[in-house]
């Protein structure tokens, strides 16, 4: 099994629905987020592009998050979700600072906090919060390893591409282009 | 005219508008660690080259601050953690692929066998130290018998301390200007330089004292090569370690670091001790301020560049 999430650059428009039900969802502090948009415009005027990002950690195949914690607090569950355990973890900053993502944060409590993939409600068979609400549905979230699977088959007619490969982290966050 | 324009939405604390998770802590720390560990490496190479009453000043007297560096340099550790009850999580675990978890344990080897190393050379400050208990007396007394598994003990974790400071930040690839295995071999030289500077301020004898400026003007050398060596290596490598080499070739880090580590911090110091080593009368700490100095700065600068520089947007 192998979870991953591809969401689609064409149809989402960059509302923050998915940021606001991550933060609802998982009682994110006030003024943090474990999931965020990122809007690129790139080009020559009069010839610009958009692309609109809804993005979070990539929960890497090869996470330096996982390889530099000191505790093994960071460490990959089931399915390669990348989770922290909040008892065993010291706050020292070597995984925030290891992301080439930014994706972790340093929780108010003092533990290390980041995205989840909402481990708790795929456990029950639910999707992540953010796929949940996503207005556009332009989301998909499943098991790469099962070929029927949402993401699976979407990735399979879809463009797709990562971010930052030459980093060398194996993101499972996917975007269809 | 090609433009990009990024918004991003996220505004985390530490994170954004980017990173700074690790402030003065870190680099006062890997300061202070690299600079016991090139004490204990001068005190127990002298040692087991059985030249301990010749370099007394290195074998026997620089080492008894080496236990209230390392204590200090452990203290700001601890403020730094975020989660500080729980850092005994660090001992219940030996993670091979984590520098930090070979630094802990480091640590935890290295800094009780500095305690018995300056503990086994009280007198030479306080020559009627009495320990009082028969059972410290016992201890100092098969301590002292056993120094030179004690000397290469503590040169083998010495060169270990020295040089996972730099591997701590070269083994995080997210930060472009920290990925360079040059980082380890500079530390340590800066570390060995800053103990030998230590070690002439600790020197009663003009011969050891001579000998330490030629082994700093020689460290000071191998730390310049390994800076030229460094910024090449970024400018021959990808967009991100170029950006990350231009923090310092023109960017906001530039005249930090060139005047302070590089000039006050090792030219100056260098040719102080080299016009000593000519016979002008140079008051010894001026240059031993100085190098320490420029090896704390280089660990600030490169911990708060390092954090500037990344990979996206």
């Amino acid at each position: 099994m192998r979870y991953a999430m591809a969401i689609d650059t064409k149809k989402c428009v960059g509302c923050s629905d998915c940021v606001v039900a991550c933060q609802t969802e998982n009682n994110v502090p006030i003024g943090y987020c474990r999931d965020w948009i990122v809007e690129i415009t790139d080009g020559t005027y009069p010839q610009l592009e958009t692309e609109i990002r809804s993005e979070r950690c990539n929960h890497c195949e090869n996470s330096p998050c996982v390889r530099c914690c000191p505790t093994g607090a960071s460490h990959y569950e089931a399915g390669g979700i990348v989770t922290v355990t909040h008892d065993e973890c010291i706050g020292c900053g070597a995984c925030i600072t290891s992301c080439p993502y930014d994706a972790r944060y340093s929780h108010p409590d003092g533990y290390v906090d980041k995205c989840t993939f909402c481990m708790h409600r795929v456990q029950k068979g639910q999707q992540p919060a953010c796929v949940a609400v996503c207005p556009t549905k332009c989301m998909y979230f499943g098991d790469l390893d099962d070929p029927n699977s949402e993401v699976s088959q979407i990735m399979k007619k879809r463009k797709h591409k990562t971010l930052i490969p030459e980093a060398g982290t194996k993101p499972h966050v996917y975007y269809l282009i | 005219m090609r433009e990009e324009i990024i918004t991003s939405g996220r505004l985390n604390p530490y994170i954004d508008p980017h990173l700074e998770i690790w402030h003065w802590h870190i680099p006062l720390y890997l300061f202070l660690g690299g600079l016991a560990a090139g004490i204990l490496f001068f005190a127990s190479l002298y040692t087991i080259l059985g030249k301990e009453n010749k370099y007394s000043g290195a074998v026997k007297r620089a080492p008894i601050i080496v236990p209230f560096i390392l204590m200090i340099g452990l203290t700001a550790l601890f403020f730094d953690l975020k989660h500080k009850l729980y850092f005994w999580q660090l001992y219940t675990v030996i993670r091979i692929q984590s520098p930090m978890s070979w630094g802990a344990w480091t640590l935890m080897a290295i800094t009780p066998l500095s305690m018995v190393w300056a503990a086994i050379h009280i007198r030479e400050f306080f020559p009627n130290w009495d320990w009082k208990f028969t059972i410290l007396k016992e201890m100092e007394k098969f301590a002292i018998k056993y120094k030179i598994y004690l000397a290469w003990a503590i040169l083998y974790f010495s060169v270990i301390l020295g040089i996972y400071t730099g591997i701590l930040f070269s083994a995080f690839n997210a930060r472009p200007l920290w990925n360079t295995s040059i980082l380890g071999p500079l530390f340590l030289t800066s570390g060995l330089s800053a103990g030998a500077a230590v070690i002439i301020m600790f020197s009663k004898r003009p011969k050891e004292r001579i000998n330490f400026a030629k082994i700093d003007i020689m460290l000071i050398g191998i730390e310049l090569f390994l800076i030229v060596h460094m910024f090449m290596g970024f400018l021959a490598s990808t967009q991100v370690q170029i950006d990350a080499a231009n923090l310092f070739l023109g960017g906001p880090y530039t005249a930090p670091f060139w005047i302070f580590v590089v000039i006050i911090g090792m030219i100056i110091p260098a040719i102080l001790e080299f016009m000593e080593l000519r016979k002008f009368h140079i008051p010894a700490i001026i240059p031993v301020v100085l190098v320490l100095f420029g090896s704390l700065m280089l660990r600030f600068i490169i911990s708060y560049a390092g954090q500037m520089s990344r990979w996206l947007y």
